[in-house]
């Protein structure tokens, strides 16, 4: 069964926690089509939390979606996505996209500079890939 | 959804003191309401008047829909209250006290109380004060649940237990309510637990509500605006304002709307919006009306 886990000091409100870690979890494999997610019920006691977030990050997933809720039964993930990355390589990305934000901490770009500096390097690799 | 509580312009007075004034409530059936305020706040008494332990020297108490006279039968059969540090009789044996449950009570689940006790490994023949605090607290929340209340109210907890005890009462909380719809009242003071549990908001402050509502609502309402200290904005919707020399942070209740120019808005957090309404409450801010918060 799949296990979620809470951060309380993140700020992130914890149905966008929940949300993450599915989105996240199917990407990278660890849950695969029609694998049934935690009950509302079991969510509820695994983390000690409040059913309604549970149902309001279900309702999300299933609005964008991913999930299927199936009455009386429970929510199984509905399609896998596009690419799914083997968890090795997800974890190599994620260690160096993380060394590459503390240099760019280190050199004084905010979040703002950050996200401006991404959109600039994707929009010149995908001139590049089109020339 | 169906009100569990309503109350209007409920107060109590003890001598020429008043320790809760002009209280108005409205709480949907199945909410779990977080109720947090400094001490001496009024949180106590507003939770005692509820569960009819104190008599309203003004206003009243609405449970599901009908109007609940302090201390009727009809009123005390629907709620079960869980008293500060969870008190239980500690010469009585566990299945005393659910013997003391099941006589004192209209309604009595004797079959939940005992499968409650044999899955949180206790004999029913232990002292209850040679338990653990934890397991008083799960002792206390099991004989509450018993009478299969439709409100439960829950008194600072969580407050004396250690970290694993807290989980472990919350995840036989939530579960109730995941399960049976109850209607959960507590106080806290720790946000960041509540963020977890509670959907519902109530700040209480000087014997006063200074803010109540569904805990989404209220921050996509509220926002943090920073900018220069010589503007800051006024009206009813500025909560608290911080002031620095050159800059200032303005809690500000202005839902989606684009804030001035020159203002930065950002999302706020439950435990920002809790301390703006409870400082604001110490120290009024004084509201200068003739400036708008947005463009």
């Amino acid at each position: 069964m799949f296990i979620f886990q809470l951060d309380s000091t993140s700020g992130v409100p914890p149905y966008l926690q929940l949300v993450h870690q599915v989105r996240q979890a199917v990407m990278v494999g660890y849950l695969r089509e029609g694998d049934r997610l935690p009950l509302i019920r079991e969510a509820v006691e695994q983390l000690a939390i409040n059913p309604n977030t549970v149902s309001k990050a279900y309702r999300q997933l299933e609005h964008e979606g991913l999930v299927d809720p199936r009455p009386g039964v429970g929510t199984f993930v509905a399609r896998a996505p596009d690419v799914t990355v083997p968890p090795a390589q997800y974890a190599k990305l994620r260690r160096g996209l993380e060394r590459w934000l503390r240099e760019a901490e280190a050199a004084g770009l905010d979040e703002e500079a950050v996200g401006a500096l991404l959109a600039v390097v994707r929009r010149e690799l995908t001139e590049e890939g089109a020339a | 959804m169906s009100a569990a509580l309503v109350t209007r312009g409920l107060g109590r007075r003890y001598r020429s003191t008043w320790a809760l004034q002009d209280c108005d409530l409205e709480v949907p059936a199945g909410a779990v309401i977080a109720l947090v305020g400094p001490n001496g706040a009024g949180k106590t008494t507003l939770l005692q008047l509820v569960a009819g332990l104190q008599r309203p020297s003004a206003g009243s108490i609405s449970l599901f829909g009908e109007l609940a006279p302090a201390q009727s039968p009809q009123a005390l059969a629907q709620l079960a209250f869980v008293a500060q540090d969870h008190p239980v009789y500690r010469r009585f044996r566990v299945s005393d006290l659910l013997h003391l449950g099941r006589s004192l009570n209209r309604t009595w689940d004797q079959d939940f109380a005992e499968r409650r006790i044999a899955e949180l490994g206790i004999s029913p023949r232990q002292r209850t004060g040679r338990l653990s605090g934890g397991q008083q607290a799960q002792v206390a929340l099991a004989l509450a649940l018993a009478k299969r209340p439709r409100l439960l109210i829950l008194d600072e907890p969580v407050a004396s237990l250690d970290p694993l005890a807290r989980r472990e009462f919350l995840q036989v909380l939530m579960g109730t309510v995941a399960g049976e719809g109850l209607t959960v009242l507590l106080s806290s003071h720790n946000i960041a637990e509540l963020e977890r549990v509670c959907d519902h908001l109530v700040v209480v402050a000087g014997g006063r509500v200074q803010l109540a509502g569904d805990v989404d609502s209220l921050l996509g309402d509220h926002r943090v605006l920073t900018g220069p200290s010589a503007g800051v904005p006024g009206g009813p919707g500025v909560v608290h304002v911080d002031q620095a020399d050159r800059h200032a942070h303005v809690v500000a209740r202005i839902g989606p709307a684009e804030p001035l120019p020159g203002w930065q808005a950002r999302p706020i957090g439950l435990e920002e919006l809790v301390l703006a309404y409870l400082r604001r409450a110490r120290e009024p801010w004084p509201v200068p009306s003739e400036m708008e918060l947005s463009a």
